[in-house]
């Protein structure tokens, strides 16, 4: 069984990614924040990651992207945020300015339907 | 003090008089010690009405504008007429020789601000421009005033739309799990959102009906110590869930003229805010004390606290301490603003003495209760 890292500070999008994840196949280690991801994947190694942008800070989710990165390149990273409604920031991730300095390998805009997740989890996995 | 510099333009065919203001203006130097303003002038001239609509045309404008009724060519009625939307941005004192009611009436009624009649002394002159200076910084404030106004409602209404819209998507991805697996157990989670979003929704209600001021008081002999009781009464439930005793001291008996369902609702936000934020087996201690002059309310708990830094913006709309302590507290960030526009309602005071990790106090001073607040 593929296994998944969920990192989110909102008790329902963790619990509901979690489900989801569930129905997809995946057991399912959650984080309530980067550090917690952090302390976790010490020794636990994860197929997929799927991380909240804004938790204790704004940026933790790249700043969690990033170490992921750097300790286990192969890992897929997908963020999911709703820093645009929060915030008015835009992210295009398909863009290659983007894609020098977000270390992810897709990005959601929350909420997340359960096929959107299915379907970037194809594509990420792919 | 602030200094701002005017532009003021006359517009006069007699070159005497158009030196005659210059002259008197050159150094002029305006003092309002009440607006804490200082204000001088750029003064030009221009010889006719069409000279001085061409500038407006060319996109240029001065803040006041001198303008004598009898020109050569358009006259000045006809000018004020012509000046379209920028007469309202362009505070005017009409110059005429004819100083006739009718003159001022249509002079007025195309919106000048104020009237001098031919021939004028330089004080006179002084006190006009003084007149329409205070005019046009007033204006100015009032504007700035509404602007920042519409600013903070906007912010206002942009953070409430963001808080509605969190829980309905949590409930809709509850819904799609549910869809997906009709066994998953969320029904508690589900309700808890939807007691959250109801939360505010009353809070929003609460606040903007004292807001608006359209909320009828009824100021009666109320006991203060038995809404209190009746408060805690509601708040049992959670208060046990915590394993939280609540304690009313004080008083047995303190009647003020005051508004039950005001009070109600000072009272619930603050204990209910003493229970949850508060440690498992905490205590919450409500007093009340009667003093000459003042009742003395206060809530104090033995909870969670609140940093130093994080107090000062605790009584605004949605300043919700977010930290690991206040992390599944659920709240609609709106009890504490409701509370000190209650509190300002009876012209009392509030008081927070509180440190992280050991809890804190509310004391809130009522004046004069045995009046008519």
């Amino acid at each position: 069984m593929k296994k998944a890292l969920v990192v989110d500070d909102d008790e329902d999008f963790l619990f509901q990614e979690k489900k989801a994840l569930e129905a997809l196949g995946y057991s399912v280690e959650t984080a309530g924040g980067r550090m917690e991801a952090m302390a976790k994947l010490e020794n636990y190694k994860p197929d997929l990651a799927l991380i909240d942008l804004m938790m204790e800070e704004k940026d933790s989710g790249f700043v969690l992207a990033h170490h992921i990165k750097k300790i286990k390149p192969a890992i897929p990273v997908i963020l999911v945020t709703a820093v645009t409604s929060e915030t008015g920031i835009q992210f295009d991730m398909d863009s290659q300015g983007a894609h020098r300095w977000i270390n992810a390998d897709a990005m959601l805009v929350k909420p997340v339907r359960v096929e959107q997740l299915k379907t970037a989890i194809e594509k990420v996995m792919a | 003090m602030k200094n701002t510099a005017l532009t003021l333009w006359i517009v006069d065919d007699e070159p005497a008089m158009c030196q005659g203001v210059l002259r008197v203006l050159e150094d002029f130097r305006v003092v309002f010690d009440d607006l804490g303003e200082t204000v001088n002038y750029k003064v030009a001239s221009m010889e006719s009405g069409e000279a001085f609509l061409e500038k407006l045309d060319s996109g240029q404008s001065p803040d006041l504008l001198l303008l004598d009724g009898k020109l050569p060519g358009k006259d000045g009625i006809e000018v004020l007429s012509l000046m379209g939307k920028k007469r309202q941005q362009i505070v005017t004192v009409m110059i005429t020789a004819y100083a006739t009611l009718a003159n001022a009436v249509s002079a007025t009624k195309l919106g000048a601000f104020d009237f001098l009649a031919k021939p004028f002394t330089p004080a006179e002159l002084r006190h006009a421009i003084t007149r329409a200076t205070r005019e046009i910084i007033l204006t100015r404030r009032a504007r700035r005033l509404e602007q920042e106004k519409r600013q903070v409602r906007f912010e206002f209404l942009s953070v409430l739309a963001h808080e509605l819209k969190s829980p309905l998507a949590a409930l809709e991805g509850y819904v799609d799990i549910l869809r997906m697996e009709p066994e998953t157990d969320c029904l508690d989670r589900m309700s808890a959102r939807i007691n959250g979003m109801r939360k505010l929704i009353i809070d929003l209600l609460d606040l903007t009906a004292i807001e608006s001021g359209r909320r009828p008081r009824n100021l009666l002999d109320e006991d203060i110590v038995a809404v209190a009781g009746h408060v805690v009464t509601n708040n049992a439930q959670a208060a046990k869930a915590g394993g939280i005793t609540v304690n009313v001291t004080g008083e047995t008996v303190c009647i003020m003229k005051a508004d039950r369902s005001e009070l109600e609702m000072l009272l619930g936000n603050l204990i209910s805010n003493a229970i949850k934020y508060n440690v498992n087996g905490g205590r919450v201690t409500v007093n009340i004390s009667e003093q000459p002059g003042k009742v003395v309310l206060s809530v104090a708990d033995t909870g969670i606290g609140i940093a130093k830094e994080d107090q000062a913006r605790l009584f605004g709309e949605f300043a919700r301490i977010k930290n690991s302590r206040t992390k599944g507290i659920e709240g609609s960030g709106l009890g504490l603003s409701i509370v000190s526009r209650i509190v300002g309602l009876y012209g009392a005071s509030i008081a927070l003495t509180s440190e992280a990790d050991s809890g804190s106090s509310f004391v809130i001073t009522f004046p004069c209760l045995a009046q008519d607040t």
